[in-house]
């Protein structure tokens, strides 16, 4: 187990360093490059340029940079916004609560919602039930994340009221419910891509269980119904399930980026999308970063997760 | 004679599957009373397995399996059992081993939590008693130390203990019938030899009835007082364990008798290897007549290629043997050809 | 049917025979969708002919009309042009990225796919390590990081949704290669002394080409779908050139005042998604070596 662990956790840390190559080699090799924001102000000559230039480092070699960037990195300095000049990590901290808020609800919207119409999907195949929920999956990953986001926004606060269109909370509320109904129109935006995929993974790894010998052993024991299907149907075909909540991870940042947007969401997908519109570099690369770390440490707590529930794994 | 614990009469089984039905199992009957020993042979997909399931009603459901005929335990037909009902009879009523030991047991609960769920959920017992019970199981089935054991996964045992936690499970609440499904086939001699020892003294203690699965005589001679073989999804030969093992009269039970080493002796007629020539036929392709006529080597054209033959009393007992030629009085003795 | 072809007898592309097209016309999803494609292709394509305005054509006059009013069947947007003649044209657009897209990222998985399942060893750990980097991180920063950099023409984006796109197919490909560079023909012909690449294109591909074709009709859909995200950021196909996905750009102001700003192009979106992922479900039932005997 221990060695298993050791073992993911250089694999993570590879990952993590391709992924912020790639990252900066894009950044910096693109036409313009972080210095475009300065080309762009008037009266800027070249001279003035390359000493910014200088001054910032971008004069030397890629690679150069790169090796700089990662030491400041891994020692905690990722630079700072170009926008505020206060440190990227500041920024990204102060931004994570609410789409972790966001992520959080959704997720356990979607898993919820995901392995109850999967559980009974295939309890019940090739029902009516399994059959809507099939291709009810299949329309809600085609339906684009921030179209339904708007469609909902139409529907539940123009046209009915019901809810609001978008923000954290009302200034000068924030009260505990305040904050749960802004939460719910984006919670359930961005769950329906993922309840669509957590059903079907929970389809088929419960018809995977349903031919299992020990469940007819558990009917043979005479045991009531609910108790095969929760202690030895549901309880085994979650397992599974656990590592594809962690794999499923930047599917789920993705989709909060666009529902933030739509929402109006105080997050890290927000961020993003305004440190583009400003050309902000360390931001831009910072979130890169993060979400990277953010999944390489969800597979981490599902390998972990999966060790907790599954004792073939924790022992053998 | 005492009423039987279970009665089976004209089990039919068929499978549906890509809109083809296929029937595995045509016409069983039997009865078995408390205390006795039922042993139930054939070789590998003769339905043996199916059989068995279908008197605890765990084949799938109803399109993908249709079960008919009537299976009686105490005047109740268990086919028409709801399946509410039915889980009351699973357990208290009937119980089963199954033939997999190694994939029967849930890997992800406790050893001891599986029995004490069998338990639990037909009797009102407390906490402490259902675990004073499991390890009273759990000695009984010869688990070195239950008391620590029973906190074991079943990843964390053997085969052979794997096996006696299922077994002990089975036993949990008493059953009036134990099916065992070749419970000692995955399991080493020495372990298939406990086992079977423990099986016996628990039937002998508690008057309790057993359906044996197996294809190994050996065992057969062991354990039963009564022998059913059965061959393509029908019982071709039936009797008592002198009947059936000093007395085949079906050619494809000496077929199986010859193929165990220890009969040889006997003075019983083997093949080049002591095995059946050709394979089990498929359920979805029977041959016309006597199923096993392609593959017997008395089979007489225009005899054993006709009509099915009839379930026969052979003799004054209850011998009873399916096959057209079994009354023939030279049959016995007649030296069968080489193929 | 022998279960392991004969590499005398084996038919190239056996895949085609008539039992998976048959298989895959009585998949009735598969079948709407199909014809949805079709349909929504010969729209965008030869609808604009039928339509009396074009694209660009601004009348300040009938700015905001609802759908129905007058010759503007889907009505028009805040600078008074039409609507029906914006969607088909953007659809052209849209349906073209998604198809170029689908064809690079194809390529481009198949290649990197077959080398790491074919070659194996560290060739194929460190090009799936690559796989796992770009499935690590959410693909969407990586793309409007790109496109906010890179001049996000039509060719662009193409381009950008390609290059983070391949990484499924690139999977699949090795899996099934992985397969098949076990199997006896492929020893033989290696026996023989055939080049890698004869080996590769000629024995390995055509045995794979059906999960490539299932995925590949997947990606259509996951590209079209891509092309909506970033246009909709704004990062996309520049206006005053339309796609399904800027048209979305700012309909949400004018949600409450112009719905159907936001539900037309919508709509079309999400009927060809769905028709894609349709047809990629019937291909799949359809092209499952497993499925068929
Ligand atoms: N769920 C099922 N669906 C369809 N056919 C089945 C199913 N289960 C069993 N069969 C078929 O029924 C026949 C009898 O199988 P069964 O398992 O009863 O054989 P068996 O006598 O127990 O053999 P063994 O000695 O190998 O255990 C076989 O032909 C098998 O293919
Ligand atoms: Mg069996």
């Amino acid at each position: 187990m221990i060695r298993f662990l050791t073992h993911r956790t250089l694999q993570g840390i590879v990952l993590i360093l391709i992924v912020s190559m790639i990252g900066f080699t894009v950044i910096n090799l693109a036409p313009g490059g972080p210095l475009s924001q300065y080309a762009m102000t008037p009266g800027m000559s070249q001279q003035d340029l390359d000493r910014i230039a200088h001054q910032m480092g971008l004069d030397r070699p890629i690679p150069v940079q790169y090796l700089d960037w990662l030491v400041n990195m891994v020692s905690g300095d990722w630079g700072k916004s170009y926008r505020d000049q206060s440190p990227v990590l500041d920024v990204v901290w102060r931004h994570m609560w609410a789409t972790l808020l966001l992520m959080g609800t959704s997720t356990a919207i979607a898993v919820a919602l995901g392995t109850l119409i999967g559980v009974l999907g295939a309890l019940k195949r090739y029902s009516v039930f399994d059959y809507m929920a099939t291709v009810g999956a299949m329309i809600a990953l085609s339906i684009p994340t921030f179209w339904f986001g708007l469609v909902a926004i139409f529907f539940f606060s123009l046209e009915l009221g019901w809810l609001p269109a978008g923000n954290m909370y009302t200034v000068g509320d924030q009260s505990f419910s305040d904050y749960a109904i802004h939460l719910i129109m984006p919670s359930i935006v961005l769950a329906l891509v993922n309840v669509a995929i957590w059903s079907r993974y929970m389809r088929a790894s419960t018809l995977d269980v349903m031919d299992q010998d020990y469940v007819r052993t558990a009917r043979a024991k005479g045991l009531p119904r609910w108790r095969i299907v929760s202690a030895h149907i549901v309880r085994n075909a979650l397992i599974p399930m656990i590592t594809l909540a962690g794999l499923q991870l930047p599917t789920i940042i993705g989709g909060a980026l666009v529902t933030e947007t739509v929402f109006t969401w105080p997050g890290l997908g927000r961020l993003f999308i305004d440190s583009l519109g400003y050309n902000d570099y360390p931001v831009i690369m910072g979130l890169l970063m993060f979400s990277a770390i953010l999944t390489v440490i969800g597979n981490f707590l599902a390998d972990i997760g999966v060790a907790l529930a599954d004792p073939r794994i924790r022992l053998g | 004679m005492t009423d039987p614990v279970l009665s089976v009469r004209d089990l039919r089984i068929r499978f549906r599957s890509g809109g083809r039905e296929t029937q595995v199992v045509h016409g069983v009957d039997f009865d078995i009373r408390g205390g006795e020993t039922l042993a139930l042979v054939g070789e590998s997909g003769s339905g043996k397995s199916v059989t068995s399931f279908a008197l605890m009603r765990l084949l799938p459901e109803a399109p993908r399996c249709t079960i008919e005929g009537s299976v009686s335990m105490g005047g109740v037909n268990l086919l028409e059992l709801s399946e509410r009902r039915m889980a009351q009879v699973r357990g208290p009523r009937i119980a089963m081993i199954f033939q997999e030991p190694l994939t029967s047991l849930n890997p992800v609960h406790r050893v001891g939590d599986q029995i004490a769920e069998a338990i639990r959920f037909h009797r009102k017992m407390s906490k402490a008693d259902i675990r004073a019970r499991v390890i009273e199981l759990l000695t009984l089935v010869g688990i070195p130390d239950p008391a620590r054991r029973m906190h074991a996964y079943p990843g964390e045992m053997s085969g052979g203990m794997r096996q006696r936690v299922v077994i002990a499970m089975a036993l949990a609440l008493e059953p009036d019938l134990l099916i065992a499904d070749e419970p000692t086939t995955a399991l080493d001699v020495t372990v298939q030899a406990q086992i079977l020892e423990l099986l016996r003294q628990i039937q002998r203690a508690t008057n309790m009835a057993m359906l044996f699965i197996t294809h190994d005589f050996g065992v057969v001679a062991e354990i039963a007082e009564r022998v059913m073989v059965m061959y393509a999804g029908r019982i071709v030969e039936q009797g008592s364990l002198a009947d059936v093992l000093s007395n085949p009269r079906m050619p494809y039970t000496r077929g199986l008798l010859a193929s165990v080493p220890r009969f040889e002796d006997a003075g019983l007629k083997t093949g080049p290897l002591g095995t059946i020539e050709g394979f089990v036929p498929s359920p979805d392709n029977l041959p016309a007549g006597c199923s096993f006529h392609p593959r017997c080597p008395h089979a007489r054209p225009g005899i054993c290629d006709g009509a099915l033959p009839e379930l026969a009393a052979h003799g004054a007992g209850a011998h009873l043997v399916r096959c057209a030629r079994s009354d023939e009085p030279a049959f016995g003795a007649e030296p069968a050809e080489v193929s | 049917m022998t279960a392991i072809p004969d590499p005398a007898t084996r038919t190239r592309f056996a895949i085609f025979r008539g039992p998976r097209v048959r298989k895959f016309m009585r998949h009735r999803l598969a079948m709407i969708g199909l014809l949805t494609i079709i349909f929504l292709t010969l729209a965008c394509f030869f609808g604009p002919y039928l339509l009396p305005y074009d694209e660009l054509y601004i009348d300040l006059r009938a700015r905001f009309s609802p759908p129905l009013t007058g010759s503007h069947i889907l009505g028009t947007d805040p600078l008074g042009r039409d609507i029906a003649a914006r969607l088909f044209s953007a659809g052209q657009i849209s349906l073209t990225v998604g198809f170029t897209a689908m064809v690079l990222s194809t390529l481009i998985g198949t290649v990197i796919g077959v080398v790491a399942g074919y070659f194996g060893g560290w060739s194929r750990i460190g090009l799936m390590r690559i796989v796992d980097a770009f499935l690590s991180f959410p693909s969407i920063f990586l793309m409007l990081t790109l496109a906010a950099f890179l001049k996000p023409s039509p060719t662009m984006i193409t381009l950008i949704i390609a290059v983070t796109s391949w990484m499924e197919v690139a999977r699949i490909v090795e899996a099934e290669v992985r397969g098949q560079s076990s199997r006896d023909f492929t020893a033989a012909a290696r026996m023989v002394g055939a080049p890698h690449w004869w080996i590769m294109g000629r024995e390995i591909l055509p045995n794979v080409i059906g999960p490539i074709i299932v995925a590949a009709t997947l990606t259509v859909a996951r590209a079209i779908l891509l092309e909506a995200y970033i246009s909709f950021l704004g990062y996309g196909i520049q206006p005053p050139l339309p796609s399904w996905g800027n048209m979305l750009n700012n309909a949400q102001q004018y949600l409450d005042s112009a719905p159907w700003l936001a539900i037309v192009p919508g709509v079309a979106i999400t009927l060809a998604v769905t028709s894609f992922n349709f047809i990629g479900d019937g291909l799949r039932d359809a092209l499952d070596a497993r499925s068929v005997q």
